[in-house]
């Protein structure tokens, strides 16, 4: 058993070691203890180098708020965790952990060399450095940043356990298991109300557990912790340990993020590692108690430097005396508690070291019993040792003026500059705070939520007046809900209040500007970027807090905002309420994406819809892509072919003889009422009413400001019926979009609008033999009254169907719609009827070149929100004698009638290269840099029909440039291309009419 | 999650049931045609950004899928009231002497 573990002490068990290893040796914890008390109990201090100087860092805290102690964690394959805190994480056997941000080792690491190069690294480094020469950005300044700057190493693997998510509705939330938090639950419970108490530690009782002198309500105070959570435990009170209050949002919506397995020596198979709690509750307790505040002086980052407190939590939870010759620097009475706690504890306090000349004589009293000296009125100026902490320089301090240094030798040094109240979840409800001058800190002040703050939280101090203030915020609570409860009183013996005062640095004989002195241990953020911030002309502690980074660690300035606030404050020479907090945003401590996540990962996540002939394709080996959430065969490779070779056979067979394609991705809305052509001339561009039962015609649809918005073959089926198409991805937008009109601006249109999409499987056919492989298959056409643009309801291998005959690829072609659950069937049959004319599948990509030929647009591809029917050349789309239609006023804006937009054209290339889709496009290629980009290059596609590259763009004026010739740049060269009309094949349309 | 209470529903429900739909009370004019540019151009795109109490719209896209319209405070995201589509501009100040 290491010297600094107390045998029997704490509430660790001492019958069970726990052994685990750091940096590759193996130490000896106890079942209870965090990798932070296991190692100082084996005397380690150093655990980690800092973010930017790489100096050697101890621990600082005992909890949650730890800004240096920040190990790796593994849990065997694909479980590393980077950034754990040592001081939370929970040792279990066979625990692996390393230090961060070292090389080639903890105790010598070649990047401390920016240590010494820290005029270069002060605030706004990166703003100024670096600078010159230019050249020197990519090769050399850049990569060197890129490898030297991160918090720890990234897994590299898929995270392979499971996260869970819970909802949670109850009457009481009291986040804070500390005394406060106890005492409201006590009394809330016996109410009758529901209560939900958690905690981030392992263990209900806060303070207690760190400082467990007092006596509550005549016993000891772990024995009255014991019997308080027995009672809370008997009244039905849920309590919830390991479990963090990460965020608090509207209408007492609470985040909690419960961690289950990572403290098990083997967790159960299956068993998820986190679990989120979304809460909603009627009330909520805020009893998160009070962070402890470091003092800020030249070396206050040497390893074995930490908070008073903290050492008085490793001392009296995990029996583990932080030094045997610590010194104390503080300038608030708790500390004085830590020092004699540890003095009793046999450790040698080597000096009290008070900035105040005054203090309360029953502490200078205690101190002199135990033979502690106490150093009134001094101010700490250094530390020396290089791993750990060797000495303090001290010296006296009168009316301002700082006298000789002494040095005292010690191992330790516990430090308090004040406590600041936990104010995290109140700011994240935007709840206002007000600055309290006495104890120089923000309190909570107005509140947005249904909320009770309580203890240390609000500014109070000593365990009587929390307890007292816990009581009366659990009877607050349920008075709000509407309960009545009683008062409880639960006296306490040997309280130890206390108060303190606040400062800014320490003050020192030293030069300032050569202070290493910390504010944001993380982020190394000294006073003097603080300083040099303001000087620089940053003024807002927004804009401070960002030149410096200071708060912005993943402690998000727990530690260091009120320092940071007190010294800029100082600095611009304002009172700090003047200064203002930067904002607290969730989540309060740092929280994996496996808990946000929980079950939504994969599928659960985003689904993959699949079309019912999606299994033919897979059988036959098609090659996916998604489009929207959709899953679609991209193209059919046969065996040895690549996708170009697969795309030109696939397009070469359609216009040859037939091809298949699987529409049913299309969108489909059901248009139906007998104000349904009223409803379709005002929403499409086109005139609907001449057009008859069993035609179809392309519809086009814009948004009120002119654009194209979608587009789609429509279909009327008689007087009062439409079957509208749409883009696939566009689907919801336009039912939506079609809803939004008629319920919001023509309710008096009687037209029912049904979504119809997974409701029809949609099977295209295409190529001069469609017509011959598909008439025998159809019962119920007219044949000789059944051109192109007709639509009928028939039956298709004996299958009920809608028959759309329509072309997107310039041949003859059919589109067949018949109920999904028979898609499969008529796809197979259709392959089947097919075969004597070597009937070919085709996928997206074919049809995507078989449309290009032709011209036809596809909406988001060729159009971009900004592109309206003139640009795209769909001038006959509109409807020029309707009174108005969604868009229509928009085309006569100055904006879109105006000269030079950009309109959709061809493009031939000269050297018959394929262009990229997405290049730029500018008129003079000799123009100097930066170029005027004149439009870009929406679709190309190599076309097999016409033996060459094709692409369509849309270029400035791109009407009235027929014929000219443009350039697009690109990295090998530019290329010359011939602007042209967007029909690339069949221009007169003759295949159509075969 | 804030909590909305659909006015056809006549139930309060998670905000991911609902989708946002803009400002509220900016009707289609019955004749765009008639309207000057600059009219037409204030129909289209000006928006009152308010600070504070803001009439907005909302769908009810995952449940009856109605759209209905809220007052809501854009300082501090709560809702003021909802209200079915069609229905004027309740007057808030009634609203909140009768609390």
């Amino acid at each position: 058993m290491s010297r600094y573990r107390i045998p029997g002490h704490g509430r660790v068990d001492h019958g069970a070691p726990v052994s685990f290893i750091f940096d590759g040796k193996t130490y000896q914890g106890l079942r209870g203890d965090t990798v932070a008390s296991a190692l100082l109990a084996n005397g380690v201090h150093l655990m980690g180098r800092s973010f930017k100087y790489h100096r050697p860092r101890g621990t600082v805290t005992a909890g949650s708020e730890e800004p240096n102690a920040l190990i790796g964690t593994s849990r065997g394959p694909g479980r590393f965790e980077p950034n754990t805190r040592a001081t939370v994480q929970e040792l279990r056997k066979g625990l692996v952990t390393e230090s961060q941000n070292k090389w080639p080792r903890l105790s010598f690491d070649i990047g401390a060399i920016n240590d010494r190069a820290y005029m270069l690294f002060s605030a706004g480094f990166y703003y100024k450095t670096f600078m010159w020469p230019k050249s020197f950005w990519d090769k050399v300044y850049e990569p060197f940043i890129r490898s030297a700057a991160g918090l720890g190493k990234s897994p590299t693997e898929n995270d392979p356990d499971r996260y869970a998510a819970r909802y949670l509705h109850t009457d009481l939330l009291i986040v804070g298991g500390g005394p406060a938090g106890i005492a409201s639950a006590l009394v809330a419970a016996k109410s009758g109300a529901r209560v939900v108490l958690v905690d981030e530690n392992p263990e209900m009782g806060g303070a207690l557990l760190s400082d467990p002198s007092v006596m509550i309500d005549g016993a000891p105070a772990w024995e009255w912790l014991d019997t308080s959570l027995t009672e809370l435990r008997a009244a039905g009170v849920r309590l919830m340990t390991r479990t963090t209050a990460i965020g608090y949002y509207h209408q007492n919506f609470v985040g909690l993020c419960e961690r289950l397995t990572d403290h098990l020596d083997t967790p159960p198979a299956d068993a998820p590692r986190e679990r989120m709690w979304r809460v909603r509750a009627d009330q909520v307790v805020l009893a998160q108690g009070a962070l402890e505040k470091p003092l800020v002086f030249d070396g206050n980052d040497r390893p074995g430097v930490m908070l008073a407190g903290s050492a008085q939590t490793y001392l009296n939870r995990y029996g583990v005396r932080v030094g045997d010759n610590p010194a104390v620097l503080t300038c608030h009475d708790s500390a004085y508690h830590a020092a004699f706690d540890l003095a009793d504890a046999g450790s040698r306090i080597a000096a009290i070291i008070d900035t105040r000349r005054d203090v309360r004589p029953d502490l200078t009293d205690a101190a002199a019993q135990r033979g502690i000296r106490v150093m009134q009125g001094h101010t700490a100026t250094g530390t020396k040792g290089r791993l750990r902490i060797k000495s303090v320089r001290v010296n006296p301090v009168q009316d301002d003026a700082v006298g000789k240094p002494v040095e005292i030798a010690c191992d330790a040094l516990l430090m308090s500059g004040g406590w600041t109240p936990s104010l995290h979840l109140f700011s994240h409800t935007k709840g206002s705070l007000a600055w309290d001058a006495d104890s120089n800190t923000f309190l909570p002040d107005r509140r947005t939520e249904a909320c009770q703050i309580a203890g240390a939280g609000r500014g109070l101090w000593g365990f009587g007046p929390v307890l007292e203030d816990g009581v009366n915020a659990g009877l607050a609570a349920i008075e709000a809900l509407s309960r009545s409860g009683n008062p409880r009183d639960l006296p306490v013996q040997n309280d130890r209040l206390g108060t303190g005062v606040s400062h800014t640095e320490l003050p020192t004989d030293l030069s300032a500007g050569k202070a290493k002195a910390f504010v944001d241990f993380q982020n190394d953020v000294t006073a003097k970027d603080l300083r040099l911030a303001v000087r620089e002309g940053m003024r807002s502690i927004e804009h401070v807090k960002r030149y410096t980074t200071n708060g912005m660690a993943t402690d998000q300035g727990k530690m260091s905002n009120i320092n940071g606030l007190m010294i800029a404050a100082d600095a611009l020479a304002k009172q700090p309420p003047q200064v203002g907090l930067t904002t607290f945003r969730p989540p309060y401590t740092p929280t994996s994406f496996g808990a946000f996540a929980g079950y939504l990962r994969g599928q659960t996540f985003q689904l993959t819809r699949t079309t019912p002939i999606d299994p033919w394709a897979e059988a036959n080996g098609a090659v996916f892509e998604p489009v929207a959430q959709w899953r679609r065969g991209w193209y059919f490779p046969k065996p040895g072919e690549d996708m170009h070779a697969a795309v030109a056979r696939e397009c070469r067979a359609t216009r040859a003889s037939v091809g298949i394609f699987d529409a049913s991705t299309l969108g489909k809305i059901e248009v139906a009422g007998p104000d349904a052509v009223e409803f379709m001339n005002r929403m499409y561009t086109n005139p609907w009413t001449k057009l008859a039962p069993g035609r179809c015609r392309y519809g086009l649809l814009l948004g009120e400001d002119g654009f194209i918005r979608d587009d789609g073959v429509i279909g009327r089926l008689s007087s009062d019926l439409f079957h509208v198409t749409t883009t696939t991805g566009g689907a919801a937008r336009v039912l939506n979009m079609m809803e939004d009109y008629l319920q919001t601006e023509w309710p008096d249109l009687n037209v029912w609008l049904t979504s119809t999409t997974e409701q029809w499987a949609t099977v295209a056919l295409n190529g001069p033999n469609a017509l011959a492989l598909l008439k025998p298959l159809v019962e119920g056409v007219d044949w000789d009254d059944f051109p192109h643009m007709s639509v009928a309801e028939c039956s298709v291998a004996g299958l009920p169907a809608r028959l759309f005959r329509l072309s997107f690829t310039g041949e003859v072609g059919f589109e067949v719609n018949v109920p999904a659950r028979h898609g499969l069937a008529l796809w197979t049959a259709l392959i089947e009827a097919g075969k004597p004319y070597d009937i070919c599948p085709y996928g997206t990509e074919a049809m995507h070149v078989l449309r290009a030929e032709k011209g036809y647009i596809i909406v988001g591809q060729d159009t971009d929100g900004t592109v309206t029917p003139q640009d795209a050349g769909l001038d006959w789309a509109i409807g020029k004698a309707k009174p108005d239609f969604v868009g229509k006023r928009s085309l006569s804006r100055p904006d879109i009638v105006a000269k030079g937009r950009k309109q959709l054209v061809g493009l031939l290339t000269e050297d018959g290269s394929k262009l990229e889709e997405g290049a730029q496009i500018v008129l003079d290629p000799n123009q100097p840099l930066p170029m005027k980009m004149v439009g870009h290059v929406t679709s190309s596609y190599d076309s097999a029909a016409l033996g060459h590259p094709i692409a369509m763009a849309v270029i400035e004026g791109g009407h009235d440039r027929m014929g000219e010739v443009v350039h697009i740049p690109m990295p090998d060269g530019v290329r010359r291309a011939r602007i042209t009309s967007t029909v690339f094949y069949d221009p007169t349309g003759e295949r159509l009419k075969a | 999650m804030l909590l909305i209470h659909c006015p056809y529903c006549d139930e309060t429900l998670p905000e991911l049931e609902f989708a946002y739909a803009g400002e509220a009370h900016i009707a289609r004019p019955v004749d765009p045609s008639a309207l000057s540019d600059e009219e037409w151009r204030d129909f289209l795109f000006i928006r009152t950004n308010a600070r504070g109490t803001h009439f907005e719209r909302w769908r009810h896209i995952h449940g009856c899928a109605r759209f209905f319209n809220a007052a809501r405070d854009t300082v501090t995201d709560r809702f003021l009231v909802t209200y079915k589509a069609g229905e004027s501009r309740p007057d808030l100040t009634v609203k909140e002497s009768a609390e």
